[in-house]
């Protein structure tokens, strides 16, 4: 994390090397190329699909469910998790069913959900909304419960209602926590939708992917992943990058800590 | 009429075993406006629960707590508890200023004023140019420093403190005392302090209270008037002070002279 600001040369080196063993690789064997055509036509094929608009549509269709998945994910499980957190009694009469559910692979309810929904864009919504409060909800109620009795105290010496406990102390001591779930639900979000997509619905990455590869369009197949592992990646270091912001407080606590 | 009145006030605990200690015993006491008054006792005696008891924290078993012709019922709106435990107690999220400024907020106090007098309280605590640290980035000592400007920005008539300095270093624990004794003498507070340091509450007080092991009751009042200002050095140089260290010391532990 320290040296995140440094070009890492090393590393894009070696990915640079992969690309390149794969485009002489799949040059030199022609029957090789309706697995593994080469990047360059790859790269083409996503440049030609993103002039001709085709695979745009799928892009911003992809990106507007895991938009509304992961904020109703979000402002689902951030209110549950300090609400279970914070009242005991609800946490024990909801603990069981928690830890039930919590295993479960979240895409065992697609069949659930498309019977429910159909197969449009609600059901995928639903889905990744389902996964996605998982790890939002079980931080967000570790973070309120390892709040230390002392900060609770200090808020009620000086005053503060049971509401404003939770608003000004609770939720920022427990933001961490907050902000450790939203990043795993951020890939488990995009997980989600592209999945849903490859089963049901004829829009998005995840269905162009699929049926691309049906098509026996590999080169475009391959398009479609590069696409959604691009997507994965900005939405990644966009979060990390507003994490850095809103956790500015943490950064230098982080490091001592390690440090001692 | 006190400020403060504690009226026999008892509270035991049921264990998990299932039985009960008793903390403390049937204590009762007035503590007038203006007054620098300290409880010592040996650790684990029961200051903590009375000090609890008296901020509205806890709930006694029996008795009774007034502030200010008032029956505590609730954490009483006058009233600040200051913690020994300064780094839990303090809000890493907020900078030096936005933890004294919290004392405002609390008091409902939002405006332009709010940041003046912050700043001018982290002055008085003698942190001038630390007001946009975090708490971590400060020592032990400075951090007790904040949590001491963020109980005063709320202006309470009584400050409440519990052993603040006790996890202290000794020269730094020296330091704070003076401080503390400069912010009463100049903001005119009362204070109520907890301390098992004997000589601590003897330099700092104008009344002792001297706790007994648990179920802790009230053994001896004395009251100590050494003129002020004290000196770290004089007061604690004089041979009165030598024989009241002695004689709680032999309260509190039984000791007899040989």
């Amino acid at each position: 994390m320290s040296d995140s600001k440094k070009f890492n040369w090393t590393g894009w080196l070696i990915f640079a090397a992969i690309l390149l063993f794969w485009e002489y690789g799949s040059r030199s064997n022609p029957r090789l190329q309706l697995y593994f055509p080469p990047v360059s036509q790859v790269v083409i094929a996503l440049a030609q699909t993103f002039v001709s608009g085709e695979i745009v549509n799928h892009l911003l269709t992809t990106l507007a469910r895991f938009m509304a998945g992961y904020f109703i994910a979000a402002l689902v499980a951030v209110t549950a998790g300090i609400i279970l957190g914070y009242f005991r009694v609800i946490h024990s009469l909801l603990d069981i069913l928690i830890e039930l559910l919590r295993p479960m692979p979240s895409v065992a309810i697609i069949p659930v959900a498309i019977l429910l929904l159909g197969i449009g864009n609600s059901m995928i919504v639903a889905v990744t909304v389902y996964a996605t409060m998982w790890p939002i909800l079980i931080n967000t109620v570790d973070g309120v419960r390892h709040i230390d009795r002392t900060l609770v105290a200090t808020g009620r010496t000086f005053g503060l209602s049971r509401w404003r406990i939770l608003q000004r102390i609770v939720l920022p001591a427990a933001s961490p926590y907050v902000v450790t779930g939203l990043r795993i639900g951020l890939a488990i979000a995009l997980i989600l939708v592209t999945t849903a997509e490859m089963v049901a619905g004829s829009k998005g990455l995840g269905f162009f992917i699929l049926d691309e590869e049906r098509s026996m369009n590999s080169r475009n197949m391959y398009a479609g992943i590069i696409l959604v592992a691009g997507l994965g990646y900005a939405l990644n270091r966009l979060f990390l990058g507003l994490e850095g912001k809103a956790m500015k407080w943490r950064r230098g606590m982080i490091a001592r800590e390690t440090v001692s | 009429m006190p400020i403060l009145e504690v009226q026999r006030l008892s509270k035991s605990y049921r264990q998990l075993g299932g039985e009960t200690t008793v903390a403390i015993e049937n204590i009762s006491c007035q503590i007038e406006s203006g007054e620098f008054v300290s409880f010592v006792g040996p650790s684990g005696c029961g200051k903590t629960t009375l000090l609890m008891s008296i901020a509205g924290l806890t709930v006694p078993s029996t008795g009774k707590i007034i502030v200010n012709g008032r029956e505590v019922s609730g954490p009483p709106p006058n009233l600040v508890l200051v913690f020994q435990e300064f780094n839990k107690s303090l809000f890493a999220w907020r900078s030096v200023l936005g933890n004294v400024r919290f004392g405002l907020e609390a008091r409902g106090s939002r405006s332009r004023d709010a940041e003046i007098k912050a700043k001018s309280l982290i002055d008085l605590v003698g942190l001038k140019g630390f007001e946009n640290h975090y708490p971590w980035e400060l020592s032990g000592g400075m951090q007790q420093r904040v949590a001491i400007a963020r109980a005063l920005a709320y202006e309470p008539e009584v400050l409440l403190m519990d052993e603040p300095f006790g996890s202290l270093d000794a020269l730094t624990r020296l330091e704070l005392e003076d401080t503390l004794l400069r912010l009463w003498a100049e903001l005119r507070s009362t204070i109520l302090f907890i301390t098992h340091d004997i000589e601590e509450a003897i330099y700092l007080s104008d009344r002792i209270w001297v706790l007994s092991r648990r179920p802790s009751r009230i053994v001896e009042e004395l009251r100590i008037d050494f003129p002020r200002p004290r000196d770290q050095v004089t007061t604690r140089a004089e041979g009165r002070f030598m024989q009241l260290r002695n004689d709680i010391y032999q309260r509190i532990s039984n000791h007899r002279p040989l």
